[in-house]
């Protein structure tokens, strides 16, 4: 297919482009074939404002006579208005933004075409390889080990091809407990806590069915992560009349009787179109500027984003606790695996493990946790908080994860090696990008659509040194606790940084943001300073003792 | 403590920790004649928890436990302690011991009164005489052509509640000033708050008139078109009723109310509706539950937060305080603010308008003028508000805590724009209950001069400016960098203020401290330069 098929009127002169907090600029509008380019040539300062198509979620248009207005809102919950004089390009341009923003075919998306104007230091399709986790576990414990049983995708079609596994199960074993537990998604390794040797695992939920099917490989595969004597917690991200429900189609959970050394948690976590009716809901109540205080508190409270975010966190921690405060090994899984799962085994490592708070290892833990482990980014992020198709496969499970990242983030100001900015970069590179990292549903579709050879990597772009700095936080000193959040509404906070960010000016917030960076960065000059003084005086004081000597 | 004089002593007293799941601290009470102090000795570091008497608003006994007798202690600075004492006896003395300190009857048996820092006498009035409000106007460059200071109230005759200094127009007769003065509720006439020198246009305040349905009062309308007339940019003055306009109304009834626009020259009337001080005490309370709700969801928490109010109120404060600064700096225009006294809301909403018209009174020494001025001096009734001696609990409401909350609010949005921080908004609203020092007791200036704070107590002022390296804001940009403020009010601008309301249940805080960071890091900077200087030698 042509994208010129597409687009009846590829440029618009004399339209006028409206942004909140902006004054309204005159300029020409442009249509290519993934992006939409205003740009005035207005005064000394030509302005140009790229929009990818992909990243539209919706659009409005109006006719006020022959003038007509298009109203686009963006998956990263941005809001644009063009005003286009003449009825016919608007409304040409407004079927060209719909056709060319809901294309079908993945291999017509933008990651596809876009050639970077960086020199590639280091690929990032292959900067997180499992292999390279697995050779820092075995630093530490040979109880491990890397099967490629689902090297062809097939044991396990939302896997990897490599996965960490309990030494003492083979292959032909793990080939078993996968068609035990829903969607092949058999019980993996993604956590060992060095401090105590206690383990996290993750899977999809067993199929027990109603008569209480049991599969013996199964059980030796989590209990061999035990210590003997001890017990281990499963962590049910399900209520627990879902999951006995969930029986009747042919789910189910680990039963006592079977796994008399685990203890069963349910720790209900939302799921699918109930985070994203909650994800428009927040949006719509923090657009909406004529609400007076009650009518905000009683909308924010309403959209019930917040108690998502409270009870994902409360999840997590009661993960962690099981690993770090009771010493047990814990088993995390929902339904299939693929969403609060993740959410819960991902956060449980941000509070566990220091190496996920610097920049490097988050972007080890998403690609770990959350591309390798199968999230179904293109299905969860095909649409924002603007769409009105109500897919049920939409939800903003990966933003809830950023979010709660911020969230401790905000209580651990020190922790973290990169700043909100860094977080926020991955929320719109997860809904729209250039790159290819985050297409795809998992790694076998991304295998068969040839990503690492077609695409460029978001890592291999963010990963320079020019664009880390970016991200660094500048309060940051490495430390290597357990940190603990807390929950209480009080320390809860709506993240500004996604949700106010286009409702409110920002200046005052960068000054502030510039102002640590600067006091940090004059201490450091300083103390490199000092450091370079006071290596003169010693060298000038053995100098001058050689002196004396001679 | 051991140095300290302790009344009573009960040993084996647990302090609950509300947030906390680790067992329960145990350890011993004393009551000295100032302070509550409890001391854990189970913990490895001897901790000590100091609660000063006046600080205490509430002592409850509630029903026994297994674990003992508790006492449930709450504070006006929003500490909540939750003792257990092993026996009832103690518990009961304990109780009758706070009820009798926590509720001084006189004057003298207030703190300040016998605070003694050791200091000479010399610097003791020094300390006093740190915040000279005759500079401020002068700042403002008065007195000038259309302004000056005048000492007509100096034998408080004019009105009894304000100083025996203040500013009028020049044009201001003392026919007029006389005239106005009995036509204003208490006698508490316009006077100037604040010039905004660029234009000319000032910010006046004064209380409620007492026009009923039909009186007037001629030298008062000449009064307001001196104000107006003392702005030559600007045709017409607001005049601005702080009040919810059905409180207004009612006011009438009773020979009080507002100034008809018939009578007055080019004057444009406008209600504000911030509600009175029953509203925001019931408003606070509110709050207070739903802070101390243990464990709720965040649904509980945030309708908890919607039906106290609390943020409504806030915003309709800021909101007032924003439209006096506009009308003074867009409009040119010069404002008449009262409420019905002039001392609650009047005293926030022109504080508020000129700490966003003037940098000035965003750093220490300006904002400890702001308050000596617009509250202090001009009778805002801090004893009564603030519940120092046994008295009218209707008396008490949280209007300083609402002005101090909105400066905090203003941090947020402006994180460079104050020299101090958080800590010292928290410390002033300390200080401003615990009677130590001789500023806020008493209602007025004439009753601080009978109780002679000036010669036996101590100012706070000099006091906090000592401590200036604790208290600053490392990321403030300094006088010149952002000269008016213009806020945003929309609902989703204001933050729930967890570092004041749940200021003492640490585990809500952020575990790490940006301030103490970036403050240590300056120190540490500060000591790098000074070896710099030493080594480049």
């Amino acid at each position: 297919m042509e994208f010129a098929e597409l687009i009846k009127t590829p440029r618009a002169d004399n339209v006028v482009l409206h942004r909140p907090f902006h004054p309204a600029v005159e300029g020409t509008l442009c249509l290519t074939g993934h992006h939409l380019i205003f740009s005035s040539r207005r005064h000394d300062n030509a302005e140009e404002l790229w929009l990818l198509h992909s990243n539209i979620d919706s659009i409005e248009k109006r006719f006020v006579g022959s003038l007509g207005t298009i109203v686009i809102k963006c998956k990263d919950l941005r809001i644009i208005q063009l005003d286009i004089p003449g009825m016919e390009e608007c409304l040409n341009i407004a079927s060209s933004i719909e056709a060319l923003s809901t294309l079908d075919s993945v291999t017509l998306m933008y990651p596809f075409f876009y050639r970077p104007m960086f020199e590639v230091l280091e690929d990032g399709w292959s900067s997180f390889l499992l292999e390279q986790e697995f050779e820092h576990l075995s630093s530490v414990t040979n109880e491990w080990r890397l099967s490629c049983v689902n090297k062809e995708f097939s044991v396990c079609p939302s896997y990897p091809p490599v996965v960490i596994v309990p030494k003492s199960i083979d292959d032909e074993a793990l080939r078993r407990v996968a068609l035990f537990r829903y969607g092949g998604r058999f019980p993996v390794l993604s956590y060992y806590h060095k401090k105590n040797g206690m383990a996290m695992l993750r899977s999809s939920q067993p199929l027990t069915g109603t008569n209480g099917r049991r599969c013996k490989e199964d059980e030796k595969l989590i209990n061999s992560t035990l210590r003997s004597g001890r017990r281990g917690f499963v962590i049910d991200t399900r209520p627990l009349n879902v999951a006995q429900q969930a029986r009747a189609k042919g789910g189910g959970f680990e039963q006592e009787v079977h796994y008399p050394q685990w203890r069963r948690i349910h720790k209900y976590i939302e799921r699918f179109h109930i985070l994203q009716e909650s994800f428009i809901k927040l949006v719509e109540a923090c657009n909406d500027q004529s609400h007076n205080m009650d009518r905000w508190l009683s909308k924010l409270e309403a959209s019930n984003w917040l108690t998502h975010i409270k009870e994902l966190l409360t999840a997590a921690c009661l993960a962690a606790q099981c690993i770090d405060r009771e010493g047990a090994s814990v088993l995390v899984h929902g339904s299939e695996g693929t969403d609060s799962t993740l959410q819960v085994t991902s956060l449980a490592q941000i509070i566990l493990d220091p190496r996920c708070r610097t920049i490097r290892g988050f972007e080890a833990l998403v690609v770990r946790e959350w591309l390798q482990a199968g999230h179904p980014f293109q299905q969860r992020c095909a649409q924002s908080a603007y769409s009105n198709s109500k897919q049920k496969w939409e939800a903003p499970v990966f933003l809830l994860f950023l979010e709660c990242v911020w969230q401790i983030h905000r209580q651990f100001p020190c922790s973290f090696e990169f700043n909100e900015h860094f977080l926020i970069l991955l929320f719109e590179h997860a809904y729209a990008s250039q790159f290819g990292t985050f297409l795809g549903n998992n790694e076998s579709e991304r295998a068969k659509l040839k990503l690492p050879q077609k695409t460029m990597s978001l890592w291999s772009w963010v990963n320079r040194p020019e664009e880390l700095s970016r991200f660094q936080n500048p309060l940051y000193e490495a430390n290597s606790l357990v940190i603990w959040p807390s929950v209480a509404p009080q320390s809860l906070q709506l993240w500004e940084g996604i949700f106010l960010r286009w409702n409110r000016p920002s200046r005052f917030l960068e000054e502030a943001e510039e102002e640590r960076i600067n006091i940090i960065k004059y201490n450091k000059e300083l103390q490199a300073k000092v450091n370079v003084l006071r290596r003169q005086l010693a060298e000038m004081e053995t100098d001058g003792e050689v002196q004396e000597e001679e | 403590c051991s140095h300290v004089l302790s009344l009573l002593q009960v040993e084996n007293v647990k302090l609950l920790d509300r947030y906390a799941s680790r067992k329960a601290a145990s350890g011993t009470l004393y009551l000295t004649a100032t302070h509550l102090i409890y001391v854990d000795a189970s913990a490895e570091v001897r901790k000590e928890t100091w609660i000063l008497h006046h600080h205490i608003s509430s002592v409850e006994k509630l029903p026994l436990t297994t674990a003992g007798y508790p006492l449930l202690i709450h504070c006006k600075n929003f500490h909540v302690a939750h003792f257990v004492i092993g026996q009832e006896r103690d518990c009961h003395d304990v109780f009758t011991s706070l009820l009798k300190l926590s509720q001084p009857v006189k004057h003298e048996e207030l703190y300040a009164f016998s605070y003694n820092p050791k200091m000479s006498k010399e610097s003791r009035e020094m300390g006093w005489k740190l915040i000279d409000l005759k500079l401020d106007y002068q700042r403002m460059g008065i007195p000038n052509d259309s302004w000056e200071i005048t000492d007509i109230n100096k034998d408080y005759e004019v009105c009894s509640t304000y100083p025996p200094e203040i500013v009028v127009p020049r044009a201001a007769t003392k026919a007029m000033v006389m005239g106005s003065s009995r036509f204003r509720s208490r006698g508490r006439i316009p006077v100037l708050s604040y010039l905004y020198k660029e234009n000319n246009a000032a910010l006046c305040r004064c209380s409620q008139p007492l026009a009923g349905f039909s009186a007037r009062c001629l030298e008062d309308e000449q009064m307001l078109q001196a104000i107006r007339e003392a702005n030559p940019g600007c045709p017409f003055m607001y005049v601005v009723d702080t009040r919810p306009k059905l409180n207004a109304m009612a006011n009438r009834a009773a020979g009080k109310g507002y100034e008809n626009e018939d009578n007055y020259e080019n004057i444009r009337f406008k209600f504000i509706g911030i509600e009175n001080i029953h509203v925001m005490r019931s408003s606070l309370q509110k709050l207070l539950e739903v802070c101390e709700m243990k464990s709720p969801s965040m649904s509980d928490f945030l309708t908890g937060l919607e039906n106290s109010g609390w943020l409504r109120h806030i915003k309709a404060v800021m909101d007032a305080g924003v439209f006096l600064a506009k009308a003074v700096r867009e409009e040119r225009a010069s404002v008449l603010v009262h409420c019905s006294d002039g001392w609650d809301r009047t005293a926030q909403v022109c504080s508020l308008a000129s700490l966003l018209l003037d940098p000035f009174y965003r750093t220490f020494k300006g904002f400890m003028v702001l308050i000596e001025k617009e509250w202090i001096a001009m009778g805002h009734k801090f004893s009564h508000r603030c519940g120092h001696l046994d008295g009218d609990p209707k008396e008490v409401s949280p209007v300083f805590t609402q002005f101090v909350e909105c400066v905090w609010q203003l941090m947020q949005q402006f994180p460079c724009s104050f020299e101090f921080s958080e800590r010292f908004l928290l410390e002033i609203h300390d200080h401003v209950y615990s009677c130590q020092f001789g500023n806020f007791l008493g209602t007025c200036h004439r009753e601080r001069e009978e109780l002679r704070i000036f010669e036996k107590t101590h100012s706070l002022w000099p006091f906090l400016l000592q401590r200036k390296q604790e208290l600053r804001n490392p990321l403030y940009r300094g006088f010149t960098a952002y000269k008016e403020l213009q806020p945003n009010t929309l609902p989703f601008s204001f933050q729930f203020w967890c570092g004041m309301y749940n200021r003492f249940d640490k585990g809500m805080h952020p575990k790490q401290s940006v301030l103490e960071r970036l403050l240590s890091c300056l120190r540490h900077s500060v000591t790098l330069e000074d070896s710099t200087a030493q080594l480049e030698n």
